[in-house]
């Protein structure tokens, strides 16, 4: 045979496309539908209103993440609206057949950990949330993305979404990683490279040496930032790396079922030759952990930087954005980076709360002590990693050093349960937006890995790890 | 088909004031904070859109504001720089945008997910050139009271003064926000071919 050579994203696109007709969006498949209690209520009213099903049960898998409280779990959850979102779920799922891991349950956790964690991500999926880092599963060579509240209900009714197919992009990395260097560096710099616009419309292929070395949970963390970039997905090609992490998971095949999907998925990978709509190469030599200055995960530099200056950006839109920035985040342009104090650290959130990025944490943490200006929140991303993680006894490294150690959800991340920092407070976070007030109203967040946040939290300001350890 | 969950307003002509917003990359958490993402209900969001911009922490407004200053009272259509609507998935923005009384948004680029939640509610999100958002930012910021008229069945923009300009949009979109059609309406009529990919 001697068909076009195609990318990874057309193929796993067109494996879904029910319905094609010129003029229209096409019709696409949802082989798995995530949801959480923040963005579903409406759309769970709008098909009982209509007297409707959920089409696929068994494609829907629930959770509570966004506003439950990270510390004593088995109290009822103080904020009555809260409560009342939490409960509507839970009356949501039992009358439409609906797994829901719940708060208390084994499997609870932030809906982007907990679908990798039970083997329900799988290579060759189509993947929705109504959650903008469901772009996080294209790790596993999914079709993942983000989607509001009327396209839940429309995946709930029919299992399919309208969409137009998005352009592809090739994010080419030269190069490899250097110790001390992790996903969220690269990332980082990605988006700064690309800007916070630079994958819209498109869909990412992240490819390259580096990616290939990555663990699957460092590939997750680098397509859960897609969005950051402004990118529809990003999507990382299987191979023996994903499928050893799929074998044995309970929702994953298992047996013979599994070799058989392993032999489907690994023809999934691009072609030579295949075309992209984009290209970008990002080099990876001469990389230092990333920090950012302002609010939007684009605005970042090396550790060893200062933060710009406004006055040096050609762009006026570019310069009145920059200026407004520094002016939120309390920053003076060529302040050195590390000279900057911190007064919280949040470590945590669907782009870096996994047991890898605990162990990497806990590494640097091991022996010190958080400073005293610092109040440090360790954030487990799920029930079934803050276990494994006490069983390593992770907990007991970040209790002695001074971290709060609490229960797993987006917590800090997105400030919607009790996690807020104050006004002006300026917190290192491993989490995904800096956007203003994202923490707290009046909150200065800056984005690293969880190493960086580790040594920011012992040193009280931003520090390279690579001279911690 | 009158399978809609939720009523989308039909839009063909909206004439109206300009809000002018002159910032890039406005991001859903400023459009909509989240702390009023905790309600289970659909309306009621315009109360809070921009609310970090547009109240103090005391529940004052914000004077220096523009949707506090009175000569764009009653605006609907809405101005803003480059990649409005980046960020966060939630349609509680659209939803805001729209009970505020906004039809239309004005912008060089949108973000991808937030032009999605768009089209469900009957807003338009007009995508200009950058030269000519700028021209009417400007001309709103100078002037408050400018106003536009935008139709989506001839496909123009223009004000009072004379100004005109032909824009282009997806056909599809087009006529789903003329007529009012929800997808879920539209991809019903396919059940049949739903069933036969599942079964193949």
């Amino acid at each position: 045979m001697n068909a076009r050579p195609t990318t990874l994203f057309e193929k796993v696109w067109e494996q879904h496309v029910v319905r094609r007709e010129e003029g229209r969006p096409d019709l696409i498949y949802i082989d798995l539908h995530l949801v959480h209690e923040v963005t579903s209520p409406q759309a769970f009213a709008g098909l009982n209103t209509a007297g409707r099903a959920v089409r696929r049960p068994e494609r829907t898998l629930a959770t509570v993440d966004h506003n439950v409280p990270t510390t004593h779990r088995s109290l009822p959850v103080a904020d009555p609206v809260a409560t009342r979102q939490i409960e509507a779920l839970r009356e949501n799922a039992a009358e439409h057949g609906i797994t829901l891991y719940d708060m208390g349950h084994e499997r609870q956790g932030i809906v982007h950990v907990i679908g990798p964690e039970l083997g329900a991500t799988q290579p060759g999926m189509t993947i929705v949330c109504g959650d903008s880092h469901t772009s996080t599963h294209g790790a596993f060579g999914a079709i993942a993305f983000g989607i509001g509240t009327s396209q839940v209900e429309h995946v709930l009714a029919t299992q399919c979404l309208l969409m137009e197919r998005p352009r592809s992009m090739e994010v080419r990395y030269r190069g490899r990683l250097g110790p001390g260097l992790t996903a969220k560096d690269l990332i980082l710099h990605t988006i700064g490279r690309i800007g916070v616009a630079g994958g819209a419309g498109h869909v990412l292929e992240y490819r390259g040496e580096a990616i290939r070395a990555l663990s699957m949970e460092g590939r997750m963390t680098v397509c859960n930032m897609s969005i950051e970039a402004g990118a529809r997905a990003g999507m990382i090609a299987p191979d023996q790396t994903t499928f050893e992490y799929l074998r044995g998971r309970p929702r994953a095949p298992a047996g013979e079922a599994f070799d058989e999907a392993v032999a489907r998925w690994s023809t999934l990978g691009t072609d030579p030759g295949a075309r992209f709509d984009r290209v970008v190469e990002v080099d990876l030599a001469g990389l230092e952990p990333q920090v950012t200055w302002g609010t939007n995960p684009g605005m970042v530099v090396p550790v060893s930087g200062r933060v710009p200056d406004p006055a040096d950006l050609a762009d006026p839109d570019n310069r009145a954005t920059a200026e407004r920035a520094l002016s939120y985040m309390g920053l003076e342009p060529g302040t050195p980076m590390q000279d900057i104090e911190l007064d919280r650290v949040f470590i945590g959130s669907c782009t870096n709360s996994r047991i890898e990025d605990l162990r990497e944490a806990a590494r640097v943490a091991r022996g010190g002590k958080v400073s005293t200006r610092v109040h440090a929140l360790v954030v487990p991303g799920s029930t079934a990693v803050k276990a494994a993680a006490e069983a390593e006894g992770l907990d007991r490294v970040f209790r002695d050093a001074g971290f709060e150690w609490r229960e797993s959800g987006c917590s800090m991340c997105l400030g919607m349960n009790d996690d807020i920092a104050g006004p002006g407070e300026r917190c290192a976070s491993t989490s995904n937006r800096n956007f203003e007030g994202r923490q707290g109203r009046g909150a200065r967040t800056h984005l690293v890995s969880p190493a960086m946040a580790a040594a920011a939290a012992v040193t009280g300001r931003f520090t390279d790890v690579r001279s911690q350890a | 088909m009158s399978t809609t969950t939720h009523a989308i307003q039909p839009l063909r002509r909206v004439e109206g004031i300009v809000a002018p917003l002159d910032r890039a990359d406005v991001d859903t958490d400023q459009i909509i904070p989240k702390q009023f993402l905790k309600r289970v209900e659909r309306a009621g969001y315009g109360q809070f859109l921009f609310n970090d911009w547009r109240f103090r922490p005391d529940g004052s407004p914000r004077a220096d504001f523009v949707l506090n200053q009175p000569g764009y009272a009653g605006a609907a259509i809405l101005a803003a720089g480059r990649n409005f609507g980046c960020g966060s998935s939630r349609e509680h923005a659209a939803w805001s945008i729209a009970d505020y009384g906004f039809r239309v948004v004005i912008a060089p680029s949108f973000a991808d997910i937030f032009q999605a939640n768009c089209y469900q509610n009957g807003i338009l999100p007009l995508a200009l050139p950058e030269d000519e958002v700028a021209r009417v930012l400007g001309r709103a910021a100078a002037h408050p009271g400018y106003a536009l008229t935008v139709d989506l069945e001839a496909c123009t923009v223009a004000d009072a003064a004379g100004w005109r300009l032909g824009f282009e949009i997806d056909d599809f979109r087009r006529r789903c926000l003329l007529e009012g059609l929800d997808d879920i309406g539209l991809t019903l009529q396919y059940e049949s071919e739903i069933t036969r990919f599942e079964t193949r």
